[in-house]
């Protein structure tokens, strides 16, 4: 059973990511790609690895593959010409691609990474709590690469917003907390006239 | 569990443990997902009566069961059902036909998937998983796509347009609902919605509305703007867009969108009653002590005493007052502008859900009574 399972993800999870890099159309790309992030949290939760499953989906399914979709759709790609220059740039990507290929074999081949080299590990038991065990890690044993991890994306935050402001603003906008609280008395004005005898 | 041991016993006794396993959790789901479903046709059918009731109209009072008059309007959403199914659908020219169909059932799909970790009772529940809570913060945020996925497979501006002001409303609210769901983690100290629920035991004043009022306001709100109901639903905007993303829709796909959003407020109701509002706790526990232990016999009562402690009963009610609260907004609330919803979200929500959640946490590490006493 859980043979079946594990092969049935990992044949979603190849053949998703492969369809990643070879379909044409961006949008398809991106929800394949999604497709690939559900499988291999599929993969995850068989390993028993339920936070790093489900905090795969949340975070890569749920928030950063929305704004991919988001900024993807927008665009207006021409695949034709994305497509020209392919024969000509092919002999350059395909060297990379096989010194890549080579590199990594190397490095996490069945040599390093091979199933002799790791015992398979232990089944915890039911009430094993994935998430305090993992808290507990985070917070004691790596608390000071955690909070570099941290600081460094609160930098890369203000970093971004710094970097899509251009200046003071230009534009007149509203501003909706001047909106929200104005009072009757500050836009009407009722006017006693005293009524003119027809003549 | 008791009836499904009885069925495994007197009608799958020929299966063997595997098959029944699977066979069980489908007949959980099946019993989860048919009152879940009529709980949503009921509710479409609840919200055109009493929004008439408040708007002094009479409301759906035509269709009824076997020409019984008193039933009048009760056959409305069946009605409305079998007319939905037997509807054309209608797949826009140059529309991808394959997402187009998709979307509805991942919008719909991802509303019952959260159910599989909500605890009905005590011991009822399809699943009692530790990761609860994230579960269903990854399922919620799941939903986002059937939306996008709509807009963009209609091959339709109208729908596209849609699509981005819902995607960008659920991504926005979505943050401070995440936030809001923390700050309960933090009270519970657990991730586990049963354990979360029974964190809250010992009468109303226990339930973590009170410490995490705010939080529950924000929770609440959101849960409002995620399912674009009003006062937050310009994706509707009839004067400007039709209806949406879901303009090209017909016939079942429209309909199933319609029960995706149902479903939906009918989730968040209950999550917010889980989390908030003590779930299946009753409100009336703590009250023997209270007034001397003169009602105590009371509870102890054969069926007033049921109905009186805790039970899935007193979660139904939880939920049928926050649907209430959700049709009395229609009802009552302007449309929001859309600049303004998305300042309520980032500017408002977000900053307030990070200040309460310090509150929180010194609220829990100072063991304030009588919430996070610990025992």
């Amino acid at each position: 059973m859980e043979q079946f399972i594990f092969w049935a993800f990992a044949a979603m999870l190849v053949f998703s990511a492969s369809m990643v890099i070879t379909v044409r159309n961006p949008v398809h790309a991106v929800l394949f790609l999604v497709v690939a992030f559900v499988a291999s949290s599929g993969l995850w939760l068989l390993l028993e690895a339920e936070f790093l499953a489900i905090a795969l989906v949340l975070v890569y399914v749920g928030a950063v593959m929305v704004l991919f979709l988001f900024v993807v759709m927008m665009l207006d790609i021409n695949v034709a010409k994305l497509r020209e220059g392919f024969i000509r740039y092919l002999p350059v990507g395909a060297t990379f691609a096989v010194a890549t290929i080579v590199a990594m074999g190397l490095v996490v081949g069945s040599r390093n990474f091979g199933l002799e080299r790791y015992a398979a590990p232990a089944r915890e038991a039911a009430d094993y709590n994935n998430t305090a065990e993992l808290g507990t890690l985070l917070y004691t044993r790596f608390l000071y690469p955690f909070e570099i991890a941290g600081l460094v994306l609160l930098v890369a935050i203000i970093a971004a917003i710094a970097l899509s402001i251009r200046g003071a603003r230009q534009i007149k906008t509203p501003k909706p907390e001047r909106q929200v609280e104005v009072r009757r008395e500050e836009r009407v004005r009722i006017v006693k006239m005293p009524a003119e005898k027809r003549t | 569990m008791s009836i499904l041991g009885w069925l495994q016993q007197h009608v799958f006794f020929w299966m063997s443990p595997p098959w029944w396993t699977m066979t069980s959790i489908l007949l959980q789901i099946i019993a989860l997902v048919i009152p879940l479903m009529l709980a949503v046709a009921y509710l479409t059918f609840a919200e055109r009566k009493i929004i008439g009731w408040m708007q002094v109209r009479m409301g759906p009072n035509r269709v009824t069961f076997f020409g019984i008059p008193w039933l009048g309007g009760w056959g409305q959403p069946i009605a409305d059902a079998f007319k939905l199914i037997f509807k054309e659908i209608i797949i826009p020219a140059g529309a991808n036909r394959f997402l187009f169909l998709l979307a509805p059932v991942l919008a719909l799909g991802s509303a019952l998937a959260a159910w599989a970790v909500i605890p009905l009772d005590a011991t009822m529940g399809v699943t009692d998983v530790n990761a609860g809570l994230l579960y269903i913060l990854a399922m919620t945020s799941v939903g986002v796509y059937g939306v996008i996925i709509a807009g963009w497979a209609s091959n339709s501006k109208y729908a596209f347009l849609g699509a981005l002001r819902s995607a960008a409303q659920i991504v926005a609210y979505e943050i401070a609902m995440g936030f809001a769901l923390v700050s309960v983690l933090i009270a519970a100290g657990s991730l586990n919605l049963r354990d979360i629920v029974l964190r809250q035991d010992g009468g109303m004043a226990h339930w973590f509305w009170l410490p995490l009022l705010p939080m529950f306001v924000v929770y609440f709100i959101s849960g409002v703007a995620e399912t674009n109901r009003a006062p937050f639903d310009v994706a509707e905007g009839e004067s400007e867009i039709v209806a949406g993303f879901h303009v090209e829709y017909s016939g079942m796909g429209f309909a199933v969108f319609f029960l995706a959003e149902y479903a939906n407020m009918i989730l968040i109701a209950t999550l917010a009653s889980v989390m908030f509002l003590g779930g299946w706790l009753s409100p009336l526990q703590g009250l023997a002590e209270l007034w001397g232990g003169s009602t105590e016999s009371l509870f102890a009562t054969a069926y007033v005493g049921t109905f009186l402690g805790h039970g899935l009963h007193w979660l139904v009610f939880k939920v049928m007052f926050l649907l209430l609260l959700f049709l009395w907004f229609r009802a009552t609330f302007p449309r929001y502008r859309y600049d303004q919803i998305m300042r309520l979200g980032w500017k408002v929500f977000i900053p307030m859900t990070i200040v309460w959640l310090i509150v929180v946490a010194v609220l829990v590490m100072a063991e304030v009574p009588p919430w996070f006493q610990r025992a």
